[in-house]
């Protein structure tokens, strides 16, 4: 039992060591030439036009939701005045990076981690060594970049439809003055709320990445290996991002952002 | 010349029953320049290992590689790479970058390390698919060939550069006789022309003795009997008489 449980600290220490050491490695190797512009490329549009549709839907009936569920509490009250302002400020601190990041995690990560994983059991990553490219630069960099660049684009997105979704349940279903909510919802909403879920996004995207390459580059064991891989990296990216943002919102916090 | 000395690697087992599974236990192995050295051994015995290490893919626990005299298992990355260059692998899956269709495959080192202009590139991956015997296949993707095609591809790709060191790991398996021919030529004109190093993992021994200069027998981690083709047609070891008969009687069966 203790030995199965030392083991168990110990594949995580080493999990930990592995994850650390190729995220130093992609940070050094993507600010040295030659940056492969063309991989960077293709990589963002595979990301980003993936995610597109995905993440309308999760914008626009999250704050669809986010909006009925405010009034219901709300109207008894007689406050549903500022349903604009806490459903905006919602999603752009927590449900706009955060869903997309999940949604992402299963949508891009898992895609990242089939295609490395595969490379990895046919022997593609030890073709790319034999040929003398370091593989880390050729298939980690751009797509740990993609995912880093895209993550706060898409987050963007999210956070814009669903203040939409939420000015069209609240006004046209559940008939709140146009102007009335207009007002309370811009003015709550400051920058800053803006910049703060843009940058949980950014690390959202570098876990999402990381986590995807590493699950890929490590996969062992044939096609059956590669979906072990690939649901490891949806589960693990999903746990980290939502353990990061209780962070990342203290940090934020005491930086007083 | 590839000398290895004492080379032992073990992978961690992935059951907590075992602690490890040694694959390569003190390995000595010495490949001339200019000849066709090749590797017998039953599947899983550590053939491909043995291959990996020598292109630094693997890293060993212990023991030394020498190419002409300096240790690749002590290079850093960015040394590694260039000592890499020197050298063509041809792996046991053809390994061809399914995202790329043959002709960037053929081409990749190339783009990735030459200064050649794109005509000329594209001048260098005909005459080298040509040379496999295939044409006029650059345009395909990888899944649209056969296994056949896709070793030659594969093979293509790992002499693009003219290196002075190719390691072939199982080129003619699983590929009809006509195309192991042809392969088995491909590899000797190689040798013979361009004067290159070749060591050659097989389980095939019409090829090996077709091909080889010397044949070694590896088993149980070892090499435990090297020599030529005819040395080991009439060798005198019962594992390495058992292995080039395929009898499924004897001693290496019998534990
Ligand atoms: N990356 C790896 N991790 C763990 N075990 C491995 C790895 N590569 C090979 N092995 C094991 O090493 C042994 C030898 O494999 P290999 O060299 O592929 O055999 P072959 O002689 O058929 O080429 C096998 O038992 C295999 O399971
Ligand atoms: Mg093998």
């Amino acid at each position: 039992m203790l030995q199965i449980l030392g083991r168990r600290t110990v594949s995580a220490l080493t999990y930990l060591g592995e994850i650390s050491i190729l995220f130093a490695q992609t940070l050094s190797l993507a600010l040295r030439p030659p940056w492969r512009g063309k991989n960077l490329l293709s990589e963002m549009v595979n990301v980003g036009l993936l995610s597109l549709p995905v993440v309308i839907i999760t914008g626009a009936f999250t704050g669809m939701v986010l909006a009925l569920q405010s009034y219901y509490v709300l109207h008894k009250m007689t406050l549903e005045t500022v349903i604009g302002g806490l459903v905006n400020l919602s999603l752009a601190k927590e449900l706009g990076p955060v869903l997309t990041a999940l949604m992402l995690a299963g949508r891009v990560g898992a895609a990242i981690t089939a295609q490395v994983g595969t490379m990895k059991v046919t022997e593609q990553i030890d073709a790319l060594q034999s040929l003398a490219v370091n593989p880390v630069k050729y298939l980690v960099v751009p797509r740990f970049l993609a995912c880093l660049i895209l993550l706060p684009i898409l987050t963007i997105y999210t956070v814009f439809i669903g203040m939409l979704g939420g000015y069209i349940a609240s006004v046209k279903m559940m008939g709140i003055n146009a102007t009335f909510y207009l007002s309370i919802a811009l003015e709550r909403v400051a920058p800053h709320d803006i910049l703060n879920g843009l940058i949980k996004a950014l690390f959202f995207g570098m876990i999402i990445g990381i986590i995807a390459c590493h699950k890929g580059l490590t996969a062992r064991g044939g096609a059956e290996g590669v979906g072990r891989a690939t649901t490891g990296s949806v589960v693990t990216s999903c746990i980290l991002i939502l353990i990061a943002n209780f962070f990342i919102t203290i940090a934020l916090e005491i930086v007083n952002l | 010349m590839i000398t290895i000395r004492n080379l032992t690697k073990s992978f961690a087992c992935s059951t907590l029953t075992c602690d490890s599974n040694r694959v390569l236990d003190n390995l000595d192995l010495v490949v001339p320049d200019g000849q066709a050295t090749v590797i017998i051994g039953r599947s899983g015995c550590g053939k491909s290992v043995l291959l990996k290490h020598i292109m630094g893919i693997l890293k060993p626990d212990s023991g030394e590689i020498l190419i002409d005299g300096h240790d690749i298992t002590k290079l850093k990355a960015s040394e590694l790479n260039q000592e890499r260059k020197r050298f063509g692998m041809l792996f046991q899956g053809a390994a061809l970058f399914d995202s790329l269709t043959v002709g960037e495959n053929v081409g990749f080192s190339l783009r990735e390390h030459s200064n050649l202009s794109e005509g000329e590139i594209e001048e260098i991956v005909r005459e080298k698919l040509e040379l496999v015997g295939l044409g006029d296949v650059e345009d395909l993707r990888p899944a649209e060939l056969s296994g056949g095609m896709k070793k030659r591809v594969a093979l293509a790709r790992a002499i693009a550069m003219d290196p002075e060191i190719v390691l072939y790991d199982e080129p003619t398996t699983g590929v009809d006789p006509i195309t192991a021919d042809i392969i088995n030529s491909l590899i000797l004109s190689l040798q013979e022309r361009l004067k290159v190093t070749s060591l050659i993992v097989t389980h095939d021994m019409q090829s090996a003795y077709k091909i080889a200069d010397r044949i070694a027998m590896l088993y149980k981690g070892r090499i435990i009997e090297i020599g030529s083709g005819e040395e080991i047609r009439n060798t005198a070891n019962p594992i390495v008489r058992q292995f080039i008969s395929g009898a499924s009687q004897g001693p290496i069966t019998e534990n």
